[in-house]
């Protein structure tokens, strides 16, 4: 209850949690509001919104956009959450390990992560998209591979400056074993900011996945925005509608996250909780 | 002295108010506070901590952390000036020109990207018109007079390039470079070395007399206070109890709080010397520990630097005893203590327990003998994690070596009893506890093990006065009740006098000098023993202000 108290101070975070909520249920819902298959051809062709039935146009084939909207919602937020689960888990792996052994461990771990970090991420996702099948899996993995260095980075800095802590070294003293001195005493120190910097990611991961999908390389069964977008793009100053409204759906969510990230920093971080 | 003679204040400061934010503990940082300071007079103000000596301070500088923590009410006033109300470019004119301050920790007061020199330089140049060349010359005068050495290569120095204590030396020079009427001096020396710290004091005595500076200093340390005050005020919870002369107030303390306080301050006097076992309970010898820094891969990069912290160390504890660890920062005393504990590996020596060398042994061979040797940490705020309750901190122990979780549970109960904590902290987490309180905490979740030595690395030095006493007391119970040999670990030698049977004194890694406590007090053999015990502050003061009915 505290928590929720210090996160509603933060008025744009409670503004970001309400966009991402509606972003949520809009992916809930959307086999009930549009029963149809997004890819089905519903009708005439380049509708401009609120015309024959379409609630937000449709496009050059005669797709409803909005039923793509709502489909693509599942789609983005799928990607955007498994990727960076995968991310983060790897990340804290591999930095919590580079942090509390150091040495030579901390030496080979880091010269791994900094060679994936010398790579331009985006380019990178698009290789691997493109070496393996486009296909939801390569996509994730594709994000995840880019991702997680960031979280490996910030996990090693938390894991050394706890590892020589003096309960640290308590633990040490009555024996503990590493393992359960990482899980039990140092991790739960770091998580406010692998929470935070986890869910900026997931925006960052909606963001590749549209980008991969506007230039063709998304699971082409599946519907998504990128792929809306990319769809549209030849009949921009035709058809404004059939890119617009994706890209606006792209626009809030990543602008939702990134608010609850936010305002899940200034709730958990305990130097800027006196912020006024 | 001077406040013998009825001169105008400098500063006066009547019924002074700080507010507090409504949140914190108690309404005002500082209620109606009075005092009055001098020209060429050093007024101390002592106190624990949170007593609101610093924010005094702070408020006759105009430094206070506003609009949370403001003035509210009363006057400060220098030469007739009230400072509450002046102007901020007039503030900006006294802060550096007409007082100035200087701060408890240098390395984060001076800037450091910047050199001593033009550090120095801003402040005359903020405050005077003088051209380049007469800065310049400024400067050298002042690094020489405070004594660094070489004064051309100090200025242009960086502050890491220079030692804790001419970075101290530094400070004073800036806050000196105006000749202020008024120096704050806020725990200059609280950072510090003892011998350091010695100097400082000596120092900042000397410049004030040449250059007729009223001093207000502020202190938790009675010693330095005996070494340096004219004047006293004592402050508790944000009011003066009690303020008078130098002598007064140390030797004849009126007001009971400061009667505690006093009485509170470990004597230099050596207590009386115990009957012994001779037992060996722990041998240490020729413990080798080096640490290297720089190199870089492949010997690029800059020059290997080679610490030796332990070099050669050599000491025996006996059953039942405490041997005390004593050195100044840097000496080793701390790489020692947790070599012992096996936090870090020695490179060659042995740790015989028992006929047992626990050196060269592994991490599985040394479990059964982790319990036997446990260790109280230095900081109370760092040693206990932070998002574990009390129970748990304290039971984790047991149930590592097997212990069923009930029975860890009833041990953790016990030893909260043990060290004077009520039942209910076992659900608490800590920093809902004192630093007093968490101290206990520590020694409780050393005690949960049974062990038969306990290795104690500055135990007490974080801890105010009044509660440092009462936390020896516990550690002096202890030891009696349950038969525990103890290594003290300490920089200071008020303490190591009153808690240990035998003092092994180190510096640079090796140990200079051993031998019982009051031998070693009474005639040092090697300079640098004398050299510690002549600058303890406040040697010549001996406390004996205890309250009547104690």
């Amino acid at each position: 209850m505290a928590f929720l108290k210090l996160y509603c101070r933060n008025r744009s975070a409670v503004l970001g949690l309400v966009i991402l909520v509606s972003v949520l249920v809009l992916a809930a819902t959307a086999s009930i509001f549009f029963p149809d298959d997004p890819f089905r051809l519903a009708g005439k062709p380049m509708s401009p919104p609120g015309e024959n039935g379409y609630l937000l146009g449709s496009d050059t084939l005669g797709r409803d956009v909005a039923a793509g909207i709502a489909h693509g919602a599942r789609t983005s937020l799928l990607i955007g959450g498994l990727a960076t689960a995968v991310a983060v888990l790897l990340g804290v792996v591999l930095g919590g390990f580079a942090g509390y052994f150091g040495g030579w461990i901390d030496d080979l771990l880091m010269r791994v992560t900094e060679m994936f970090q010398t790579i331009p991420s985006f380019i990178f996702a698009i290789l691997i998209v493109a070496i393996m099948k486009p296909s939801i899996n390569s996509i994730v993995i594709a994000i995840a591979v880019v991702s997680w260095p960031a979280v490996a980075r910030l996990v090693r800095g938390e894991f050394m400056s706890m590892r020589n802590r003096e309960f640290v070294q308590a633990c040490h003293i009555v024996g503990m074993s590493d393992w359960r001195i990482m899980l039990r005493e140092i991790l739960p120190n770091c998580l406010s900011p692998i929470i935070v910097a986890g869910s900026l990611m997931v925006a960052t991961a909606i963001l590749i996945e549209s980008g991969l999908s506007f230039l063709g390389l998304g699971d082409p069964n599946i519907i998504s925005w990128g792929f809306q977008i990319g769809a549209g793009r030849t009949v921009l100053r035709s058809a404004w509608w059939v890119c617009t409204f994706p890209g606006v759906a792209i626009l809030l969510t990543v602008l939702a996250i990134n608010l609850v990230g936010e305002g899940l920093n200034d709730a958990l971080n305990p130097r800027l909780r006196n912020r006024t | 002295m001077s406040s013998e003679m009825p001169t105008p204040a400098l500063l006066d400061i009547r019924n002074l108010h700080v507010s507090l934010p409504a949140s914190a503990e108690r309404p005002y940082a500082v209620e109606s506070v009075d005092y009055t300071l001098g020209r060429n007079e050093i007024l101390c103000l002592v106190g624990e901590s949170g007593s609101g000596k610093s924010i005094t301070a702070r408020a006759v500088m105009g430094l206070l952390p506003a609009p949370h923590v403001a003035v509210s009410a009363g006057q400060i006033l220098f030469n007739g000036e009230d400072l509450t109300t002046a102007e901020p470019s007039r503030m900006r004119e006294i802060r550096g020109g007409e007082i100035s301050m200087i701060f408890q920790e240098p390395m984060t007061a001076l800037n450091p990207v910047m050199t001593i020199g033009k550090q120095i330089d801003e402040v005359i140049r903020f405050h005077a018109k003088l051209s380049r060349r007469q800065r310049r010359t400024r400067a050298m005068e002042l690094i020489d007079s405070v004594h660094l050495p070489d004064p051309a290569r100090i200025i242009k120095a960086y502050p890491h390039e220079l030692s804790g204590g001419q970075r101290q030396r530094a400070m004073i020079a800036m806050a000196l470079a105006m000749e202020p009427k008024i120096l704050i001096a806020d725990e200059p020396t609280t950072a510090l070395d003892v011998t350091t710290q010695a100097q400082i004091l000596k120092l900042i005595k000397e410049l004030q007399r040449d250059h007729d500076t009223g001093v207000l200093f502020i202190t938790h340390d009675f010693g330095v206070v005996a070494d340096i005050a004219d004047r006293v005020a004592v402050m508790q919870q944000g009011e003066i109890v009690e303020i008078g002369s130098a002598n007064e107030v140390l030797n004849h303390p009126t007001h009971s709080y400061t009667q505690r306080l006093i009485s509170a301050v470990p004597s230099l006097q050596p207590r009386a010397a115990r009957e012994l076992s001779t037992n060996v309970e722990l041998d240490v010898r020729d413990l080798r520990k080096t640490y290297r820094s720089g190199g870089g891969w492949f010997g690029l990069g800059g020059a290997e630097k080679i610490v030796r912290a332990a070099d050669n160390v050599s000491a025996t504890l006996h059953h039942g005893e405490t041997l005390g660890i004593v050195g100044e920062s840097g000496s080793g005393k701390s790489t020692l203590a947790r070599c012992i504990v096996r936090l870090i590996d020695a490179e060659a020596g042995e740790i015989i327990y028992k006929g047992t060398d626990l050196r060269p042994l592994d991490r599985a061979q040394m479990r059964p003998y982790r319990s036997k040797i446990q260790m109280v940490f230095q900081d109370p705020f760092a040693s206990l994690n932070p998002r574990s309750k009390v129970g748990r901190i304290i039971a984790d122990g047991p149930v590592i070596l097997g212990a069923k979780a009930s029975d860890a549970e009833k041990r953790a109960r016990e030893m909260l009893e043990l060290v004077g904590l009520d039942a209910q902290a076992f659900n608490r987490y800590p920093h809902e506890f004192s630093g007093g309180q968490r101290q206990r905490i520590g020694i409780a979740r050393a005690l949960a093990l049974d062990p038969e030595i306990l290795v104690a690395d500055e135990p007490v030095s974080a801890l105010d006065v009044s509660i440092q006493a009462q936390v020896l007391q516990l550690l002096a119970d202890i030891r009696e009740r349950l038969q525990l040999s103890m290594i003290f670990i300490t920089h200071d030698l008020r303490v190591a006098a009153q808690v240990c049977d035998r003092i092994s004194v180190m510096r640079l890694g090796q140990v200079v000098e051993q031998g019982p406590t009051a031998e070693l007090f009474a005639n040092a053999a090697h300079p640098y023993t004398r050299e510690l015990i002549n600058a303890v502050p406040g040697r010549d003061w001996i406390p004996d202000a205890r309250p009547p009915n104690d």
